[in-house]
């Protein structure tokens, strides 16, 4: 009899060769990632200077782990998650320049905003091959990049949507310029999101997603509804991107056209691929590496990093798939096995 | 009235035919080796460079820098080929988009760093610039020039797939490449010469296309959606395929920017979306 997956066995419940049963939600919290947490509240005090660079770190690190969602867990190839991004920051840019500045509502409407586009298109994204889904979604991206241009009097075009008015946090904290209030709001937020993303992943549906990842033919026999599971994933993660760009709009109080283009949506992929799909924080490590490198490097001349950039990928894909974080995975997993 | 729109007609067939030929290298290294080459339009780009380096500093004529253009995207690719692209072969989508966007920003690096980040001047040949006057409706000289050119090419690509012996084998290795190689078909050496080719033809459009498309470093992203396109809306692996759609989206494309330019740019993502719902497989692609 054909050996099943691991994925398989475990959802059947059975304990796999040498591991432990798994049992389902397998969300024990390790030390790294306790460590990983603390370190980055931490950051609030250790760099004072750095806070706005560091909240952007943080924005864009939840970005890139709802792309994680639809390309690691799922995997959707897709070039232009921006475009959920950017109308998230749109929306609540609007939101907050029409007089409505309560950062926490803003966030929800952004979310909803882009929910909506992502459960609308999403239809387009469940069927077809790689290439259809590359094409739909590099498609979508570029014509709600086109439809904000066009419509510049709202968005405010190729200038940006400016005049953002936010509120006080909580009705406590106002948003001030050395981005202290900016680094512990978008902290709580995206620590808030990425626990629910955590359960999300390690629940039976994130380990169904892994399924549908692996072997989309057998999902179907094993009793699991392959387009309904992305339907879901694809607008869960649009929110996210959402309520990330909204962050974005209310720290930095300005949402420019760069929100939706296709720089940002393959920068973001880069940024994955670099920390690590398929795991968890390979979106926050990827960021945090790329945006430092970025805002060092890339001051110095802006061809060069694009050069650099480009022939990291290559060396990336390569020799070492798995990015940062599989690196990390493989070494440990070598020390362990020479332990044994 | 009808004058306007035959000559749309007619900007629209020559700017098809000129996706055509750029897009068609893909389409068929798409369907041989279910690879997503992100970075095709950087060997058009590569072309084009040659051509304006032959014509400006060498004083080479612009119809004899076309068949250089060629034969150095052909050997470009053939080396990429050989060197990279065929560790790939196996590896996710994930993994091919990423590499081929890393060779498209370091040709965009490299050619800013050479070149400069703008527009490339061409002076076209004499003989080449003007209009004709056809039924009285004026018709570019270079737009025919460019239409007769690209039907040259497809006659000789389809006799080629079709009469020759190595077409018998690329369409085999098309269709089955398990099956090919069981017949003793050398398939890595019809992918790398297709891959050559392929490449070869992205160089003689992009060497053509300065024109109509420009060339600045940035190319290879700015058309990498009409490239795509033509490929997915006209199915991987077939060349009327990639003709009708080229021709269809060039058509829609210029039509649409003359007729409604405020959503210009709008009727070719529609038309893709809709395309794509319809013929998930393309208008005449392989069913997998």
């Amino acid at each position: 009899m054909r050996e099943g997956t691991a994925t398989e066995r475990a959802l059947a419940g059975e304990a796999t060769r040498g591991e432990r049963a798994l049992r389902l939600p397998a969300d024990r919290w390790h030390a790294a990632e306790i460590a990983f947490w603390v370190g980055a509240a931490a950051a609030y005090f250790a760099f004072p200077n750095y806070r706005v660079l560091a909240s952007q770190i943080l924005i864009t690190g939840l970005f890139a782990v709802s792309l994680d969602l639809i390309l690691g867990y799922a995997g959707i190839v897709s070039l232009g998650h921006a475009a959920f991004f950017g109308a998230g920051a749109y929306a609540a840019g609007l939101l907050a320049s029409h007089g409505w500045g309560e950062p926490l509502s803003g966030l929800a409407v952004a979310a909803a905003v882009a929910a909506a586009i992502g459960f609308a298109t999403s239809f387009l994204v469940v069927r077809g091959s790689d290439l259809a889904r590359l094409m739909v979604t590099l498609g979508i991206g570029l014509m709600l990049f086109e439809a904000a241009n066009k419509a510049s009097s709202i968005t405010g075009g190729v200038d940006g949507l400016s005049g953002i008015e936010m509120w006080k946090v909580l009705g406590l904290y106002a948003f001030d310029l050395a981005g202290s209030t900016a680094y512990l709001y978008s902290l709580a937020v995206v620590f808030v999101l990425f626990v629910l993303v955590r359960r999300l992943v390690h629940s039976p549906f994130g380990l169904s997603l892994r399924g549908v990842r692996e072997n989309v033919r057998r999902m179907p026999a094993l009793g699991a509804p392959v387009s309904r599971r992305l339907v879901a994933i694809y607008t869960a993660s649009a929110a996210i991107a959402g309520v990330a760009g909204a962050l974005l709009a209310q720290t930095t109080q300005f949402v420019g056209l760069d929100t939706l283009g296709f720089p940002r949506s393959a920068d973001l992929m880069i940024m994955l691929v670099l920390g690590g799909t398929g795991r968890l924080y390979g979106g926050l490590v990827g960021a945090a590496v790329f945006m430092t490198a970025h805002h060092y490097l890339s001051g110095i001349n802006p061809v060069y990093w694009q050069f650099w950039l480009g022939l990291l990928l290559v060396l990336i894909v390569l020799f070492a798939r798995g990015g940062i974080l599989g690196a990390l995975a493989a070494l440990r997993d070598r020390r362990e096995g020479r332990a044994r | 009235m009808l004058g306007h729109l035959i000559g749309v007609l007619f900007d629209g067939v020559a700017y098809g035919s000129l996706l055509f030929v750029i897009s068609i290298g893909l389409s068929v290294t798409m369907g041989l080796m279910n690879f997503v080459n992100l970075a095709h339009g950087a060997f058009a780009m590569l072309g084009g460079y040659v051509c304006v380096v032959l014509m400006t500093q060498s004083g080479v004529p612009f119809l004899a820098a076309l068949p250089i253009a060629f034969v150095a995207s052909a050997a470009v690719g053939m080396l990429l080929e050989r060197t990279l692209y065929r560790r790939l072969y196996r590896a996710t989508h994930l993994e091919q988009v990423m590499f081929s966007i890393g060779l498209v920003f370091m040709s965009i690096a490299a050619a800013t760093w050479l070149f400069g980040p703008s527009q490339q001047p061409m002076r076209l040949p004499a003989f080449l610039r003007g209009q004709l006057s056809v039924l009285g409706v004026d018709i570019g000289i270079y737009r025919l020039f460019l239409i007769g050119v690209v039907a040259v090419i497809t006659v000789a690509l389809h006799l080629t797939l079709v009469r020759t012996r190595f077409g018998a084998q690329v369409r085999a290795a098309v269709d089955n490449p398990v099956a090919a190689a069981g017949l003793g078909i050398d398939v890595d050496r019809v992918f790398a010469v297709t891959f050559a080719l392929g490449s070869g033809l992205a160089g003689l459009g992009g060497g053509l296309g300065i024109d109509v498309l420009g060339l600045d470093p940035t190319f290879p992203l700015k058309y990498v959606v009409y490239f795509l396109l033509v490929v997915a809306v006209g199915g991987a692996g077939t060349i009327k395929g990639g003709l009708v759609a080229a021709v269809v989206l060039g058509v829609a494309d210029v039509a649409g920017k003359y007729y409604v330019p405020e959503i210009g740019a709008f009727i070719i993502y529609v038309l893709m979306v809709v395309l794509m719902i319809a013929f998930p497989a393309g208008l005449y692609g392989k069913r997998t």
